[in-house]
Parts: structure tokens; sequence; C-alpha cells
């Protein structure tokens, strides 16, 4: 099968079995994003599919052939921080740093799902979608976060959400040495 | 070589030891140059963590790497007489089906225990006691593999229920505090008190839960063990594996580099690290195990539950005369272990008249441990709320209540305290919040929702720890230091690069910092709230030795010198620390508790702030505002304290609103074993919370000052909670976690 995972194309032999988590964390050597429950109840291994936001865990990877899938390494490197990588880092939206990943692409996924104009169960005017911290934190309550950095990443999400504009969940530019490639491996 | 050069097979470090006996007025740390220390700089690990390139124990690689999954007995107690893997064999993929009954360990080990854990799994002491495990090729075959195994057993009699053995109380061994203590004439006393309370508050079984579940990858490298593992306390945790194996220490490395939270669960080995290690020796490959969440549930430690009587007995002003606080704790047969539930009601308030029991009842559920704040986070939301109705009672302010029972010395011991700032934590914490504002129980009405404000003392025992590290100044002017001391998310990377730089005098840049592995010299490890203090003492040493040498090679008094951006500033000379030394210099610190703590009570103090509102039609609490003001010496990084602290309160949110493992009655089963059903806080639960710090150094508890912080969040949080509700609705529920329920039943009908 053939997988699109931060504009890199993979092939792989897939079981039917694996979870497209399984599939990034235990045969692509893709393991930022986290397996916390591995049934869908605490986000910690949220992607983005085709631009939406999945739990990767309850999904299977034979499901997402040819899908734009963006995991946290997609969205920017160390030396490239994606705009919400920053603010969490700048705002310690974290401690142990284990629901980070999942934390970050949510909230990337969350944004451009405000600014398509879905409510969420707190939103009062069905006419009127707008982000504000009750807002954050209703539709960000898929992620949980023991060291509860909850605070801090409402004020992450805050500073980010003006920023972002339409850029908000492609993955960063490619550097020189990190060109479009084909991998083969067998799942 | 030093003696703890050799222990780690280092080279010919240096060491500067100090035994804690008297007090350290001077600290480099309050005249540094370089001014990064408590400074709110971000963590140094940070770009790795928002990356998703920052390694945790499940995500090393390696070459022909095997699954493992364990499988789990499916009663509660009696033994097995035969494990069926016929069909799991069968199944593609699955290599062996490996089951070692005497070495597998029962339990998880212990915090700190540097002896094997309970070894043995043929008998079964609680539903869900790993018996064996699968490995196969893949997770997903060794998964299958799991669920295929049958177990034949003969089912034997226990004790499960908590209700049904409230009498079977034994008085535990002497532990941090003994099981039973005296003083004074309590019954006496209570009986002539003018005003008294005597309440009973129950608190469930809680799991720590931390987002990465329990890891480990299993590597025979010769004879020796490399095991990646989810670990809180490396150089304890390596000796109850080594142990456990039936290997020597040195056979044995742990690396922890990241630890997805522990919060107590991960203090001791866990039962997949030796199931790994015992399959990958069999198969001589690498076996990968990480527990299934509902696994971490069953067979990692919780938090014991708890029945705690609480007796007041005051004057007519509220002065405290009687004191008791008397509990039932839990734990399997088997272990030792029991939540020290009064440890902070030993010295909170005065009162001559003391009685503080705690009795473990013996009950066939998976072992109780240490969970944050083992003591304070169940002990202070009974007794904080009984303050609470003292109060009530007396119709005196709460703050003032504290007051009047503020002690003047540690009230049992007789001595002085190291440093207490409780009374001034509230005091500010009441104006910041806006407490006068607070309205008589039951009266704030704001449409269907009753409105309230709650208050409770923090206060958390501080601990200092043996502990060791190595800095090494490098001759291109970079620090490094390597111990064995973990990052739970607790920020050790960042404040342990903070006190390196700030007392050599680099750039935080300029500092490396290895943790987690075993190799290195033994730290305190995360647990206890210890860490910051003990290994950062550690590092103070290292760093205050290196200091004397380049001060020694430059000519000048080492206290005439100035360090800052890598250069060394005296007699006014400016030299590059790299000009003053030939080669990498590398001193091992090191930190040993000593007479100060028991000349002095060293604690951290604080207190907790909460408004909720409360529906009267459903019950439902929503917390709407939260603060904390907290003192614990020197804070030595705004940021990540912070931080610290709002992860303390939320978990007091959860103890007081949501948490609560239920064991099945009948056969001891963990019912709610995933995060769907063992609610913690999520988003939504939690609303801006503030934290604030009081300025404190602390001389008496270690080189740097600083006390710790990780439990003092949580110590009397879910109290505050809880009396926030009861000012809200004149309900008062003794039975935690307060769920809409519990509520409803209490308020007027006609609300």
């Amino acid at each position: 099968m053939r997988f699109t995972i931060n504009q890199k194309t993979y092939e792989a032999d897939v079981d039917v079995r694996t979870s497209l988590l399984d599939l990034c964390r235990e045969h692509l050597g893709l393991t930022g994003s986290k397996k916390g429950c591995d049934h869908g109840q605490c986000g910690a291994c949220t992607m983005l599919v085709n631009g939406r936001r999945i739990n990767s865990c309850l999904s299977l990877a034979v499901m997402h052939q040819d899908d734009e899938i963006v995991t946290i390494e997609g969205l920017g490197t160390v030396e490239d921080l994606h705009p919400m990588q920053a603010a969490f880092v700048s705002h310690d939206g974290y401690q142990c740093g284990y629901c980070t990943p999942g934390q970050i692409c949510s909230a990337v996924g969350m944004l451009d799902e405000v600014k398509k104009g879905w409510p969420s169960h707190v939103t009062g005017d069905l006419n009127e979608v707008s982000l504000n911290d009750a807002e954050i934190s209703e539709r960000m309550s898929g992620n949980i976060c023991r060291c509860a950095a909850y605070p801090n990443i409402v004020d992450a999400i805050r500073e980010v959400a003006g920023q972002l504009g339409d850029q908000a969940i492609k993955p960063a530019p490619r550097t020189a040495n990190e060109q479009p490639a084909q991998e083969k491996v067998s799942a | 070589m030093s003696i703890l050069g050799k222990l780690f097979g280092s080279d010919d470090a240096e060491t500067n030891a100090l035994v804690m006996d008297e007090p350290r007025p001077h600290s480099f740390l309050d005249h540094g140059a370089q001014d990064v220390i408590g400074k709110p700089i971000n963590r140094v690990e940070g770009p790795l963590k928002v990356t998703g390139r920052a390694p945790y124990a499940a995500e090393y690689p390696a070459e022909r790497l095997a699954y493992g999954v364990l499988v789990r007995a499916t009663f509660g107690s009696g033994k097995i007489t035969k494990i069926d893997d016929s069909a799991a064999r069968a199944l593609p993929g699955v290599i062996d089906v490996v089951a070692d009954y005497d070495t597998f360990i029962r339990s998880p080990g212990q915090g700190g225990a540097t002896e094997a854990p309970p070894q043995g799994v043929q008998e079964v002491h609680y539903f869900g006691e790993p018996v064996a495990v699968v490995v196969g090729e893949t997770f997903e075959a060794a998964r299958d593999g799991a669920a295929a195994v049958r177990l034949e057993y003969d089912e034997a009699d226990a004790s499960y229920a908590f209700a049904a053995h409230k009498d079977q109380g034994k008085e535990p061994k002497e532990d941090q505090i003994p099981g039973h203590s005296k003083q004074g004439d309590f019954a006496g006393a209570f009986d002539k008190a003018a005003v008294k309370i005597d309440v009973t508050y129950t608190t469930p079984s809680q799991n720590s839960t931390a987002m990465e579940p329990h890891a480990s990858i299993a590597e025979w490298r010769d004879d020796t063990l490399i095991l990646h593992g989810a670990y809180q306390m490396v150089a304890s945790d390596q000796q109850q594996l080594a142990k456990a194996l039936g290997v020597s220490a040195d056979k044995v490395r742990i690396i922890a580099r990241f630890v997805g939270g522990g919060f107590g669960s991960k203090l001791g080995i866990a039962p997949e690290s030796v199931a790994a290690a015992v399959a990958a020796k069999k198969l001589g490959r690498p076996v990968k195990i990480v527990l299934a969440r509902q696994q971490v549930y069953e067979a990692t430690v919780r938090r014991s539950n708890t029945e705690q009587r609480i007796r007041l007995g005051t004057d007519a002003n509220g002065k405290i005369d009687a004191l008791s606080h008397n509990s039932l704790v839990t734990n399997t047969p088997y272990e030792q272990y029991w939540e020290p539930v009064a440890i902070g009601t030993h010295f909170l308030y005065g009162g001559e008249n003391r009685e503080m029991n705690h009795d473990l009842i013996a009950l066939n559920l998976n072992a109780a441990g240490s969970m944050r704040a083992p003591g304070e986070a169940v002990g202070m939301m009974g007794l904080e709320c009984a303050m609470d109705e003292l109060a009530e009672q007396l119709g005196i302010d709460p703050i003032e209540l504290r007051r009047r029972n503020e002690p003047a010395q540690e009230p049992e011991k007789g001595i002085p305290f190291s440093s207490r700032n409780l009374i001034p934590a509230l005091e500010k914490g009441a104006q910041l919040f806006g407490w006068s504002q607070r309205k008589k129980a039951g009266t704030d009405r704001r449409g269907e929702w009753l409105h309230g404000m709650g208050v409770s003392s923090a206060v958390r025992t501080n601990m200092l720890m043996k502990s060791a590290a190595k800095v090494t100044l490098t001759t291109d002017g970079r620090a490094i230091i390597d111990t064995d001391m973990t990052d739970i998310g607790t920020g050790s990377y960042t404040i342990l690069a903070q006190i390196a730089a700030e007392t050599l005098g680099l750039p935080v840049e300029k500092v490396v910092v290895h943790l987690g592995d075993g190799k290195a010299p033994p730290s305190s490890g995360s647990g206890g709230s210890w860490g910051a203090g003990s290994a950062g003492s550690s590092v103070y040493l290292a760093c205050e030795k290196i200091r004397e040498k380049l001060a020694k090679s430059m000519g000048v008094a080492v206290e005439e010198m100035t360090l800052k951006d890598g250069r060394a500033i005296a007699d006014n000379r400016v030299v590059p620390i790299t000009e003053l030394i030939d080669e990498n210099l590398g001193v091992i610190g090191q930190i040993e508790p000593g007479k100060q703590e028991k000349k002095f009570h060293q604690a951290g103090y604080g207190a907790h702030f909460c408004a909720v509102k409360v529906n009267v039609v459903t019950g439902e609490v929503r917390v709407e505002r939260m603060l904390g003001v907290f003192a614990a010496g020197r804070i030595l990084n705004e940021k990540t304290a912070r931080s610290q602290c709002l992860g303390g309160m939320t978990f007091g949110i959860g103890a007081a609103m949501t948490e609560e493992m239920i064991h099945d009655d009948r056969n001891g089963k963990v019912v709610n074993r995933d995060m769907a059903e063992y609610h913690v806080p999520s988003h939504a639960d939690v609303p801006h919370l503030e934290v604030h710090f009081l300025e404190e150094r602390d001389i008496h508890v270690n080189p740097i000052h600083a006390k710790g912080i990780g439990e003092l969040g949580i110590s009397g949080a879910g109290a505050a909670v809880a009396n926030a509700i009861f000012n809200a609705t004149g309900v008062r529920v003794r039975d935690f976690p307060i769920t809409c329920d519990k509520i409803i039943e209490q308020l007027p009908f006609d609300a």
C-alpha cells in the first residue's frame, strides 16, 4: 500500500489489524504521535488526515491509502518550529511532553474547524462562530493532559489563533536535505 | 580515583560531598552574575517534545525487535493449574508464550525499594495479576495471542470488599510516620471541649494515569541487560530489576531519558520490565512490552482508598485542644506499604492532645503505593474539610480559625520550623482572590446556579535524598551534567541547567544535561518532591568545587571572583574560563541528608482558593476560578514551578469531583479500567488557574535553599473545591468524589 505522510510517500505491506498510529510508530519510525490509551479516549495519537484531526489509534492503516496524513513530525522541526509548537514552548503548554504532539495536532486542526465556522457545544450563536477561551477548552477536551498544562495550552492556542490564517494546517517547508522521497518498508 | 568515581566506572573526578548537618546560609545562587536562576526560561528540552523528537521508553529502535503482550489473571485469587497456550501458539506471527512463574513479579516495586518486588505469579492475589507474556513478530500478533491464552485455575476465597472488612485493620509498621501515635490525653480533652467536630470522610482508590503507559524494551548484550524503561528512580529500579532477575546490579542498565509522567506510578519497576527481560533472554532478541491502558489500571500501583475519622475539640474561640485523625487504608495481603494519611496533620495545627492512628486492611486488590503526595493528597482533603466544618460551627472565618491554631513550633517534636509561611500564604491568597466577597453558605444564588468559595491550607513535608551528579567543564566552554536523575515533566533538565549556568557563569545554552542513564552517578530520582532540592544540590556542589578550582587557577579568592558569560572576572582581570583549565574538568557533587532535618521541621506551605458554581437542578459543579499561593524556598524556575502547581491543583479538582477507581466487591476487578471510565480532569473541567509564590529561602534544607513543589500544589486543593461546593450549596458531601448525585440528594427539593 501507499501512504503519504508529511508529504513523503511510503510503500508498505500492512497487516489489516494495524492502526494508523501503529503503522507510524512501529513500522515507519514516526514515533512522534503517542499511544496513551489505544481507545480514542486520550487524544495523544491525534494526526491530521486530509486536514482533519483524528484519533489515529481508532483508524486502521489500510483505510488511508492516498490520504494526506500530517503527523507532529510534519508540522515543524526543532530548528524550524511551527507557530503552534513555538507557542507551546513559550507558554509551557506541556510538562512530561507525552500528550503534546496530540495536543498540537489537535489545536492546529481545531483552529481550522473554527475558521470553517463549525460550532461546538459551547457556541452560543451558530451563525457567529468565533474563538474564546471557553471554545478552546471545549474543543480541546478530547486531548487529555494529566500533567494538566491546560491553562498554558489555552494561552498558547489563543496566541496562535490570530496569527495563522490559511497556513494553519500546511506542513512546514522541507529543508534542503530533506527532499521528497519514497520509502519502501514492510509493515 | 574517588570512591564515587570507582562506583560509576568514571574517570578521576574529584568529589565535593556535603552532609546537611549545618545550615548553609551562603549560596552562589544568590550572588551569581549570570542572572538565570529563578527566571521563567523555556524548558531546554522543549523543542524536542513539541516536535515529537523526544524519545520515550517504547520508542527506541532495536534490531529484530519482538513484541510482548502480558496475559492477566481473570480471577481474583487462587492458583493457576495450567496455562493453555495452544491456540495462541497456533496464530501466525506468535513466537512464544513465556511463563516464568517464579521470576515474574506479582506487583510493581514500591518507590525507593532496593529489593526485588514480590515475585511468583502461579498464586494469584488480585484480578489482573500479569502471569505470562505472549511474544510475537508484531504487536498485533502478540495482542491476539494474549487474547487466545486460556488459564485453568483453582479459585480461592479472598477478601475484596472494603465495607465488609473494616474491622480487620492492623497497625502497620512505622514508615515515614508511626502507624499509631498519641500525645497527651485525647479522649479526655475531646470530652471536655467546648466545640466539637466528629466527622468521617472517605476517599476512593485512585490511579496516577500518567499519559505514557508503563513500557520496557529489554535487550541483553552479552550478559548485561539494557532496559529502556519509563521510570522515576533509575538507581533503585536497577537494583529491583537485578534482584528480580537474579543478576548483579552492575549487569542491569536502565535508561529513561524522557518519561511521560509518573506521579508515583513509575517509582518502582512495573511487571512488564521483568517479563520483557525474561522473554528477551529466552528468545535471544530484544523484546518490547507496553502495558495496555487497562493493564495500567489493573497492575500498577493505586493510591489506597481511605476512611478518615477526624475529631477536633476546641475552646469557645476555636483554639484546638484535642485533635484526632484516624484512618483505615488498604493494600494487597503481602504488601507493607500504607498510605500515611495524617502525615500533614502531625504538624499543621497546634493542640496539646493528639491521636493519629492508621490501620491497614489486607484486601485482594491490586497493590497500593505512592501516588502524588502520598498522605497529604487524601489526608488534607479530610482534615481541611473538617476545619471548614469547624469554622462554620464556630461562626468564624476559616482563615481566622487557622490563624488561631498556628503553632509556634512543631507541635509534637517541639523543634522549630525551618521556614513556615502558611498564614502569609492564606492572607495573600485571600487578598488576591477577593475572599472578602464570600457569602454565607447556600445564599448566593444567581438563576439556577449557586455560587460559593472555599479555602484550604497546603502543606507538604520537605525531603532531602542522597544524590550525586557529575559536572564537567569542557575546554570548549560548556558544562556537561551527568546524573541518573529523571525528568518526568517536572523540569529537571531545565532547572539543573539553570543551577549550573548560574554557578559557573555560563549561558544556559552552554549547559548540556544528560539524564536518566543508570550508568551515570546515582541521584535521588524523581519522587516525593525531593528531586529539585536533592539533584539540584548535587549539581550545585559539583559547580561549587569547579568554581574553587577556577579561582585557584586564576590566583584569586573564590569569593572575589565573578563568573559571567564564560569569563572569570577578578583582580581587575577578565579571563575566559577555558583559559583557566588545561583539560576537561569533571567534579562529582553529592548531597546527603544530615542533622538539619532532625533539628528543624522542614515543609513547604501554601493556600488554595476556589470558586465554584453548582447547578440547583442537576447538581453539576463548575470550577470557575482557582488560585494557589505557595512558599517552597527558592523557586528555581518560575515557569516550570508554576506548571507543577497547575498540575497539582488540577489533580485536586479530579480528586474532589471525578476520580474514583471502582473495584468489583465480588472479585476485586477494576471496573473502570480506562480513561473513558476513570475520569481525570479534561480541558473543559479546568478554568484559568492562578499561581503565586512567596519569596522564601530555606537555609536548613540544602545549599540551594529550595524545597519541593510538585506535591505541595495538590495538598489541600481538593478540599478547597469541596469547601467551595459547601459554601455554594450548604450541602456537605463527605464521600469523595463529590459527584452530581451526591449533591442533588441533599439539595432542597424545591430548588
